[in-house]
């Protein structure tokens, strides 16, 4: 087993408690409407999600579905970030245009939440690929959801991170169900990490609720993509509390039992046991308890301070700047409110 | 896209039998042999796959060049082009960017029959996000492919089967570029403004000539080449003059390229249409392979003579 500092290990910790918090306070803030679309909570997957990210290296690359709260934050993305970003605040980390489902944070190498299951996969053997080109050391680490690996971009993508030896690390987060079809109703092989061998891809499946066992994977797997350019599979046997998103009570495809049995199996329940054995005293474990739920108050608080995004800017961003004057003869016969929704709101400014 | 990949080593090439082969319409012929395998790059038949690994470079800022055999074949990657590597400038508050081509050819004519004879290009040129450009002559596909590869947004540049044949006269300077969202005057005239784009403005070309010879009718022929952003000023202008419209495209009419240039011309030429703006497309069924059927299925020039003389009242 890896050993890993106390101080180290107290970090992480804290990171799950960030987020175990920030998803308890976005389910609070959705169901009093400050929150909109789609919010889909990574409760439960929290050893998972911070023990994958720590072992990426500063330059490396990630990339993630949609349930993505959790690893923004665990990646270092601002609280106020973020929540702000839930909110549709101009502080967001992508300005209130992406909501819940498009994190990023670019100087962080977090390139992306995507919203169509499967679709981040491709990109991230493009992003791969780039890193290749560009001589850069560094690997990627691609999220997804067992969902996922039934989608023809999951073939596609290992295929081509295996002919063409990309560094990517493809991390499935197995929570056992796709919405609310489980892996055993959707895929004909339930060991999913298995799939990897139709590319002749390493693969791994670890328990994705043991911190320490999934920090070892990852780095074992980012590891050899930076240095051998070997793309492999990791899959994470995990377990989320609430439903598929907000709206979903999560009641209807599996049992209240069935929750409350992982819950006594809480990863970071786990985590603070090993605190506890080093010799971290109860009163210091429940102080880091306070000081995340201040953070998350705090960005709370910033997110309504914070304004929503000028009408006057709805096209902002779209285009590269210097595309205005390659869209201003498409103006006449343009229909109603375009002109003022969109060519005066800077396209391509 | 030599001058290119010599002027910017960001630039590559990938797609199926680019490499190798040659390219399936030799486009990208010897340049293998010129920049090696890690610029030009041959990849499996994986269009999703390989489309979206072409915006995840581009996200990094790299410049690639995604060949796409045919349109046809940019159906199972539409998922990449049109809900991501559209989406990344506006989704993600201007952060990052997709600076992407893909290249691809359109068009029937061949019995290639019905999936292999397709014009998809309006269906992209929806989608707001994305850029989409036609070249109709062997200059604008130069000038247009380095605009596109210059860009810094996601670019589909819809080439043409039948246009690989044509012949002009191409610059030979570098850095003749043609600007994306500039409509081109082909031909000038006084009667009849045809609207195109791609092999289309090659029929409205020939059928403007036979028009002039055979009824003494000038016609003017806009070719558009820029299909988003779509340059109205041009078509309207020449509208404004002639007060008569025939929209030609290769794909079907119904909400298509043609449907959305009706659309602008009425409200832009409201007061200077003589005549009921006319579309002439590819008819709507699915491209059959009988030579018979296939020619009557396509904007044929008689087609597009027949609705031109239509729009002028005269019989033809």
């Amino acid at each position: 087993m890896m050993s890993i500092a106390t101080a180290t290990l107290r970090g992480l910790y804290e990171q799950m408690l960030l987020i175990r918090v920030f998803e308890t306070e976005a389910e609070r803030q959705y169901k009093a409407a400050r929150i909109g679309g789609y919010c889909h909570l990574s409760s439960g997957q929290e050893a998972a999600t911070v023990g994958a990210t720590h072992s990426l290296d500063p330059g490396d690359l990630l990339v993630t579905g949609y349930r993505c709260h959790g690893f923004a934050l665990a990646r270092g993305v601002p609280v106020e970030a973020v929540m702000a970003e839930l909110f549709g605040r101009v502080d967001g980390c992508a300005h209130g245009r992406g909501g819940s489902m498009h994190l990023l944070d670019v100087s962080r190498g977090y390139y992306g939440g995507w919203g169509i299951v499967a679709g981040q996969l491709p990109i991230a053997t493009g992003l791969a690929l780039a890193l290749v080109r560009q001589g850069r050391p560094q690997a990627v680490l691609c999220e997804l959801g067992d969902g996922a690996i039934n989608m023809g971009a999951w073939h596609e993508s290992l295929n081509l991170a295996a002919v063409w030896r990309l560094p990517v690390v493809f991390l499935v987060m197995n929570n056992e169900y796709g919405m609310g079809t489980s892996v055993e109703r959707a895929s004909a092989v339930t060991d999913l990490y298995r799939r990897a061998a139709a590319y002749d891809l390493p693969a791994e499946r670890v328990d994705g609720d043991d911190l320490l066992a999934v920090a070892q994977a990852s780095a074992t797997l980012l590891g050899a993509a930076r240095e051998e350019r070997q793309a492999s599979v990791l899959e994470l046997v995990t377990y989320r509390y609430r439903g598929h998103s907000v709206a979903d009570a999560g009641l209807a495809y599996r049992t209240r039992g069935e929750i409350d049995e992982h819950i006594q199996r809480d990863p970071i329940f786990r985590v603070r046991a090993l605190l506890a054995q080093e010799g971290v005293p109860d009163a210091e474990l429940d102080g880091l308890m306070g000081a995340a739920e201040e953070q998350v108050a705090a960005a709370v608080a910033a997110s309504v301070a914070s304004p929503p995004p000028a009408v006057s800017t709805l096209a902002t961003g779209m285009y590269a700047p210097g595309s205005a004057a390659q869209f201003a003869r498409m103006l006449p016969g343009a229909p109603f409110g375009e002109r003022e929704l969109v060519f005066a709101g800077g396209l391509g400014e | 896209m030599r001058e290119e990949m010599l002027r910017d080593e960001r630039v590559f090439v990938m797609g199926e039998e680019v490499g190798l082969f040659d390219g399936a319409y030799k486009v990208t012929a010897g340049l293998l042999g010129e920049f090696g395998p890690e610029r030009v790059r041959d990849t499996p038949i994986s269009e999703e796959g390989f489309v979206g690994a072409g915006v995840g470079a581009a996200m990094l800022g790299e410049r690639p060049i995604v060949e796409i055999m045919t349109i046809n074949f940019l159906l199972v990657a539409m998922d990449q082009v049109v809900n991501h590597a559209a989406k990344i400038g506006a989704m993600f508050g201007g952060e990052v960017r997709c600076p992407l081509v893909i290249r691809t050819p359109n068009g029937a004519g061949n019995q290639l029959t019905a999936q292999h004879s397709q014009s998809f290009e309006g269906w992209f040129a929806a989608t707001p996000g994305l850029k989409v450009l036609a070249p109709a002559t062997p200059a604008d596909a130069k000038g247009l492919l380095k605009a596109a590869i210059r860009d810094d947004d996601p670019v589909l540049v819809v080439e043409n089967l039948a246009i690989y044949k044509e012949r002009g006269e191409v610059p030979l300077d570098p850095e003749f570029v043609t600007p994306i969202g500039l409509a081109a005057v082909a031909r000038e005239g006084t009667d009849v403004t045809l609207i195109a784009h791609s092999y289309a403005t090659v029929r409205a070309l020939h059928v403007a000539e036979r028009l002039e010879r055979t009824h003494g009718i000038s016609a003017e022929v806009v070719d558009l080449r820029s299909l988003r952003p779509l340059d109205v000023e041009t078509v309207a202008a020449s509208v404004a003059k002639t007060s008569r419209a025939v929209c030609i495209e290769e794909g079907w009419p119904t909400y298509g390229v043609t449907a959305e240039l009706a659309a602008r011309i009425q409200y832009a030429c409201f007061d200077d249409l003589d005549a009921p703006v006319e579309r002439v497309g590819m008819a709507e069924v699915p491209m059959p392979y009988a030579k018979e059927l296939e020619n009557a299925a396509l904007p044929n020039e008689q087609r597009i003579e027949s609705a031109v003389l239509a729009t002028l009242g005269r019989r033809s």
